[in-house]
């Protein structure tokens, strides 16, 4: 690249971003993403425009074909299918991104801390880890859910609002799903830390702290990108799991998850009604995974040809 | 007189491996005079790595006191010499942060330290990008597209950022072509001549196995054997009066084009397991000269017969 041939010294973040531009997929990723984010935040403007009520059922009008009032025609309830999809998306993309994002930070936080202090530390943070991984999920998602809000000092109010059961999702997930990313980073912070430029760092003043945050992060960023992209996609149908399970978010507010849960049992009837859902969540993976593999390809400066 | 830049005594570091007790090193007293350069030579697994990283901080002595200028080392003094001395390693391919443009590698010092603003950082990255040698459009490229002797400059240059009195540079030729070794060699007498003519003084300690390298570059020369020191002596007198008969043998092992080896000096056998040191002179197992009290009392580093400059731990110095 020509730009970088010049003598003039340019932060880390603009050659990562030139780094970015030049990955096609990751670009495009970043746009279909965008799209995305623009559909569902279309969708009070666009029921509104319509005339259309999302929670409004009317049973004489199920499975009604496209039509100009109904674009995607209705659910089994009646109710217009691409204003449920865009409020669905809305819940899906925000719990998806938020747990992914708490627990991917939980899960760093522990594994660089385990990885770089080692000894002690580390012995106690993994088997807090394991003893994570070893908890029966399903028990423990039952319990969780079951959690009365009103005991925990919230008022009643608050519990059984949907709000409570958005929150209640985002948290339950982000404190199962960090243990591999805890591992992961472990493992490679394990690597980085005895490394020459850590020590010379260490020599020149370099604190704990601004060693894991300038050598150690960027470093495992490689690895970790690629597992948190993952997350991503599989929290949004873990979401859909707990919402089948009865808490978190619950019908009649729509998530992708429960959706595409509720078509299963209409797919022979309605089979679009689980297309549409599934398609949105598999494109939503896809851009995630791509866009994570442009930021990898941003990250490492091996990367340019 | 002002005090030496890096007073060492009685340094001992000691590590516990599968619950016993390893002297990596045992009982050193060493003093370095600033703009001096001390080669520290010695076999592998002489402690010779981990004196120097006791010196540059990044290991915590067992006992012993290290003094900066006379000071011993507490955290005002440790903020002074995060500054004052640095550190070169031996593998140019692991010492440079492959994620980090040489920019932003040569400028940490600085950055760590607070010095300067950014701007002030990248102008003194582009100008010690051209003091070792190395091209000016260097700077936004990242350490992977560099040879192993550029990198080796690289790692100078980010030792050099702070206008340090002392390197500590172990081994850094050891990964090295041969012919870039003496390039490399060059550029450190350089830049220690260019210290002197700013008037600031450069000292390095030299961590290395290669004699010939001791020979070119340093003013005194301390050899260690399992931890302690056998001999320390200027250059001069080190190279043409060896006085402990581990230097002799050390010297008597460098090969030389046109002399036929001479037999029968040589040490045989290995250095013993510093889990489990010798009693005595820890020497004397390999020793040609072993005498019944080597192997029962610790000879003290004392001056050699009429060479006060020269000291070696020896019963029967010469």
């Amino acid at each position: 690249m020509s730009a970088t041939t010049t003598d003039r010294a340019v932060s880390p973040w603009t050659l990562r971003w030139r780094r970015f531009r030049n990955h096609r997929t990751g670009l495009a990723s970043l746009f279909v993403l965008f799209l995305l984010l623009v559909f569902v935040l279309a969708a009070s403007p666009v029921a509104h425009y319509l005339g259309v009520d999302p929670y409004e059922t009317d049973l004489l009008s199920q499975y009604s074909p496209p039509s100009a009032q109904h674009p995607l025609g209705t659910d089994d309830a009646g109710r217009d299918e691409l204003i449920r999809l865009m409020l669905g998306g809305q819940i899906s993309l925000l719990v998806g991104l938020l747990a992914t994002g708490v627990g991917s930070v939980i899960g760093l936080f522990i594994g660089v801390v385990a990885g770089y202090f080692g000894g002690r530390t580390d012995a106690l943070l993994m088997r807090f880890t394991d003893g994570m991984i070893a908890l029966p999920l399903l028990p423990l998602l039952i319990v969780l859910g079951a959690l009365d809000l009103t005991k925990l000092g919230f008022s009643s109010e608050f519990a059984h609002s949907s709000a409570a059961g958005f929150w209640r999702v985002v948290i339950i997930i982000a404190l199962v799903d960090w243990t591999s990313i805890a591992r992961l980073t472990r493992a490679a912070t394990m690597a980085l830390r005895d490394r020459d430029y850590v020590r010379s760092a260490r020599a020149s003043g370099g604190g704990a702290g601004y060693v894991m945050r300038t050598h150690i992060l960027p470093n495992v960023a490689t690895p970790l990108i690629v597992a948190v992209t993952l997350t991503v996609g599989r929290v949004i149908l873990f979401e859909s799991v707990l919402s089948f399970l009865g808490f978190g978010i619950v019908v009649p507010t729509p998530s992708w998850g429960n959706m595409l849960n509720n078509a299963q049992e209409l797919v022979t009837t309605a089979p679009a009604l689980a297309i549409y859902p599934g398609l949105l969540i598999f494109i939503t993976v896809i851009a995630v995974n791509f866009l994570g593999d442009g930021l990898q390809h941003a990250f490492d400066p091996r990367s340019e040809r | 007189m002002s005090p030496p830049l890096v007073t060492l005594e009685n340094i001992q570091v000691h590590f516990t491996v599968n619950r016993r007790l390893l002297r990596a090193v045992e009982n050193v007293s060493l003093e370095i005079a600033e703009g001096e350069t001390l080669a520290l030579v010695g076999e592998s697994g002489s402690g010779k790595s981990t004196l120097g990283n006791v010196v540059a901080g990044l290991q915590r002595p067992t006992s012993g006191t290290m003094r900066f200028r006379g000071k011993a080392i507490d955290k005002a003094v440790r903020k002074e010499t995060h500054k004052a001395i640095q550190i070169v390693f031996q593998d140019p391919f692991g010492a440079l942060d492959p994620r980090m443009p040489v920019s932003a590698i040569i400028a940490e010092p600085l950055r760590i330290g607070g010095i300067g603003t950014p701007a002030e950082r990248q102008a003194r990255a582009a100008e010690l990008v051209g003091q070792v040698g190395l091209p000016r459009d260097a700077l936004n490229r990242y350490p992977h597209e560099f040879s192993g002797g550029q990198r080796q400059r690289i790692a100078i240059a980010r030792a050099l950022a702070p206008a340090p009195t002392l390197i500590v540079a172990d081994e850094p030729l050891s990964a090295l072509d041969v012919s870039i070794q003496s390039q490399v060699l060059n550029l450190f007498r350089a830049l220690q001549e260019a210290a002197v003519q700013r008037g600031a003084g450069l000292a390095y300690l030299f961590i290395s196995h290669d004699l010939a390298v001791v020979n070119h570059l340093a003013d005194r020369v301390a050899v260690l054997y399992l931890g302690r020191l056998v001999e320390v002596a200027p250059r001069a007198e080190l190279f043409d009066t060896p006085s402990h008969p581990y230097t002799q043998a050390l010297l008597q092992a460098v090969p030389r084009i046109g002399k036929r080896r001479s037999r029968g000096v040589a040490i045989r056998g290995e250095m013993p397991s510093p889990l489990n040191p010798p009693p005595g002179c820890v020497f004397h197992p390999r020793c040609p000269k072993v005498q019944d009290i080597c192997r029962t009392t610790p000879p003290q580093l004392e001056s050699a017969p009429g060479r006060p400059a020269q000291l070696a731990a020896c019963h029967f110095k010469e």
